[in-house]
């Protein structure tokens, strides 16, 4: 009950806040200098055209005009087109989208699997040399942006050593399994193409690892201290002294409250994943959702910024309840507080 | 000392901290018998709780060290034990209920996960899923807190401090052990609700004749749960006698001051008599740890180390005015 009216709770403020989102990205597109149409039509284009086309997209109404049109087709599902593609937007982000999706979802698990697993060996073994290791690891990880070590990657295992792949999603004799999800690897997993599973996910490897260091690096640093915090506690003293195996105390009644901190900061490291992707993608030469999104941004395209923008925050918000689901479940002070408040 | 169920002998202890080297346990001597009921008496901070979690080798290590030091039950020394026969102590050996219940529960586990734990691997016998849980029910029962069956699908937030105290109160006593450690069990709840607490227990033990080592600030508390009496002072036992005794007749400049110092209704705090602070562990006196607060403090206990002397019928006191060259 107290997880049903948390999430009711949470999906509530979510709209709120997308809709913010909405408005303010909106203006911010409309408020940048330049003329988007004479921009997507050319400058060689005739006026008459030009009038016509901006007619068409109601940029000659007033802002809040505009805004309605644009809410009320979004509601429908309908985010306009873009003035490049002159396709629906709705298209293009399917087209584009699951690429992105599938490279930051593999980051994102290796950054919490291997961030974790550091961070509670270092925190096991504090003031050891592999705590040492790690707290080296983590000063490197969270000072360097992720585009230096994509960089450092493609040069070192792509070029010199050739073990990566340098670009794209798939090597060019591997034909494509019948697109699904859209994400090739889940699309090769379900039609039993296990060539391009196999090749599909080392292609991702750079790019992917490049993306998590990061984020892993501050996942083992917030988990290593509330590891060596919780292992002085007396709740963990009173189970070994009852006689409980001190490995079955470490894995479940150490593990369990010390994953809070690092599960709750997970959202916020997956946002900057979504954020740092622009750059990589561009690096790796992966044809995404955020390399669609900075053509967008350079061109002025308006409609597929507010989309870009919409969607990112919509992941944003979907990804933060989750964390907030596995933290409430984690954690029965949540439940127990949501479940007395209002 | 054959016979004896405990005996710690010599025990050091140091704590790394950022600022140095804390020289906590100075050589803790102590003997427990066979269904005798102990307490130990000292002020805030003077070592006892680090004590007893060297007894059950929980000492939270860094930053805690035993640097020296025997701690032998039934003759066996707990410190040299491989960690599958130190767990076979504890539990169903010794079980310790610890001074804060809310810090010694885990507050994301239900009381009924906890408990059940301690039952499955503290005991003696091993027994099945369903009479564990028939055990903690039954278990709760005894320390008389209502509906049992609710309370082990609870949190340790939906229970009052001293409900998580009985909780605490029925870990250890429901893997039986043959010496419980009642570490100043209720100093952290409702004065209302200490009493109720105490007496609990004290029936408990008595039930199952259990040998206890019962400690406390309150000296009233004391002349109430103990046989005999250990009082400790910044990191050694300073003076031990059996009660009668100790309160007739206590030796120690220490004890003297506490005895001075009990209130004479309530039963609360024990410093105020000697005037004086329990030193700095980082850089502590060379010599008798009591030296600076002590009105009989001569050249001798600047240098030297007093340890226990017997002085009389099973009286024991560690000051060199008892003592002859
Ligand atoms: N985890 C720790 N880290 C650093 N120092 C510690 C730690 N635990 C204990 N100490 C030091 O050891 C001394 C004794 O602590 P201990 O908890 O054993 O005292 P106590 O006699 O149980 O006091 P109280 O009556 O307040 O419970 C403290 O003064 C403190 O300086
Ligand atoms: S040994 Fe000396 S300083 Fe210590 S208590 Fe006895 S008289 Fe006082
Ligand atoms: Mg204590």
């Amino acid at each position: 009950m107290g997880i049903l009216k948390l999430v009711g709770k949470r999906l509530v403020l979510s709209v709120f806040v997308l809709f913010g989102l909405s408005i303010l990205i909106f203006l911010i597109s409309r408020v940048l200098p330049g003329d988007p149409v004479r921009m997507a039509l050319g400058p060689r284009a005739p006026e008459w055209a030009v009038q016509n086309m901006r007619e068409q997209m109601h940029l000659d109404k007033p802002l809040y005009a505009q805004y309605y049109y644009w809410l009320s087709g979004a509601l429908r599902g309908d985010l306009g087109q873009s003035l490049f593609t002159r396709r629906a937007v709705v298209d293009d982000i399917k087209e584009f989208l699951p690429a992105t999706m599938e490279l930051v979802l593999f980051a994102g698990v290796i950054m919490a699997v291997f961030g974790i697993l550091l961070g509670a060996v270092a925190g096991r073994y504090s003031n050891t040399w592999v705590d040492n290791s790690v707290r080296i690891f983590s000063y490197v990880g969270v000072v360097t942006p992720s585009f230096v070590f994509a960089i450092l990657f493609l040069l070192l295992f792509g070029y010199v050593l050739r073990w990566f792949p340098t670009a794209g999603r798939l090597s060019p004799g591997i034909t494509r399994p019948q697109v699904i999800t859209g994400m090739v690897t889940l699309d090769a997993l379900v039609t039993g193409n296990f060539a391009a599973l196999g090749d599909a996910l080392w292609h991702m490897v750079l790019p992917a690892v490049s993306l998590a260091l990061g984020g892993m690096a501050q996942e083992a640093r917030i988990t290593r201290s509330t590891i060596s915090d919780n292992l002085r506690k007396d709740y963990i003293a009173a189970a070994k002294g009852f006689g409980i195996p001190e490995r079955f105390v470490t894995l479940k009644y150490l593990l369990k409250p010390s994953l809070i901190p690092t599960v709750s900061i997970l959202g916020l490291d997956f946002a900057s994943l979504l954020g740092n992707a622009f750059l990589v993608e561009l690096i790796f030469n992966w044809p995404g959702f955020s390399r669609y999104g900075i053509n967008a941004m350079l061109r002025k395209d308006l409609n597929a910024v507010s989309a870009v923008v919409m969607v990112l925050g919509v992941v944003f918000v979907i990804v933060n309840i989750l964390v907030d689901l596995v933290v409430a479940g984690l954690d029965p002070r949540i439940r127990l507080g949501a479940e007395r408040g209002k | 000392m054959t016979g004896a169920l405990l005996h710690v002998q010599g025990l050091k202890v140091e704590f790394k901290v950022y600022e140095g080297v804390l020289k906590v346990l100075n050589g803790v001597q102590m003997v427990v018998h066979e269904g005798e009921r102990m307490g130990l008496v000292g002020e805030a901070g003077c070592g006892k709780t680090t004590t007893m979690k060297c007894v059950l080798r929980i000492l939270p290590s860094p930053p805690g060290k035993i640097t020296a030091g025997q701690i032998l039950f039934h003759g066996r020394d707990v410190l040299k034990m491989t960690f599958h026969q130190v767990q076979r102590v504890r539990g169903r050996g010794i079980a310790m209920i610890f001074q804060d219940p809310t810090a010694a529960l885990n507050p994301v586990f239900t009381i009924g996960d906890q408990l059940m734990s301690v039952i499955k691997y503290g005991s003696r016998d091993s027994l099945g899923a369903r009479e564990v849980r028939s055990r903690a029910v039954a278990v709760l029962h005894e320390v008389q807190l209502p509906d049992p069956e609710r309370i082990l699908t609870n949190y340790p937030i939906q229970l009052s401090g001293g409900m998580r105290q009985r909780v605490c109160i029925a870990m250890a006593l429901s893997t039986e052990p043959e010496l419980l450690i009642a570490d100043e069990p209720t100093t952290s709840l409702d004065v209302t609700i200490q009493d109720q607490i105490l007496r609990l227990l004290n029936a408990l033990v008595e039930r199952r004749s259990t040998s206890v080592i019962f400690i406390t600030h309150s000296l009233g508390v004391v002349r109430e749960m103990a046989d005999r009496v250990y009082v400790m002072y910044a990191g050694s036992i300073i003076e031990s006698a059996a009660k009668e005794e100790l309160f007739s007749n206590p030796l120690h400049p220490y004890t003297q001051g506490l005895m001075r110092a009990v209130p004479k209704l309530t039963g609360g705090g024990i410093a105020e008599g000697i005037p004086g602070r329990i030193p700095d562990y980082l850089n502590p006196p060379a010599g008798c740890r009591f030296q600076p607060r002590c009105p009989h403090a001569w050249a001798r206990c600047v240098n030297e180390v007093p340890t226990l002397h017997e002085v009389g019928q099973g009286h024991e006191v560690a000051c060199f005015r008892f003592q002859e060259q």
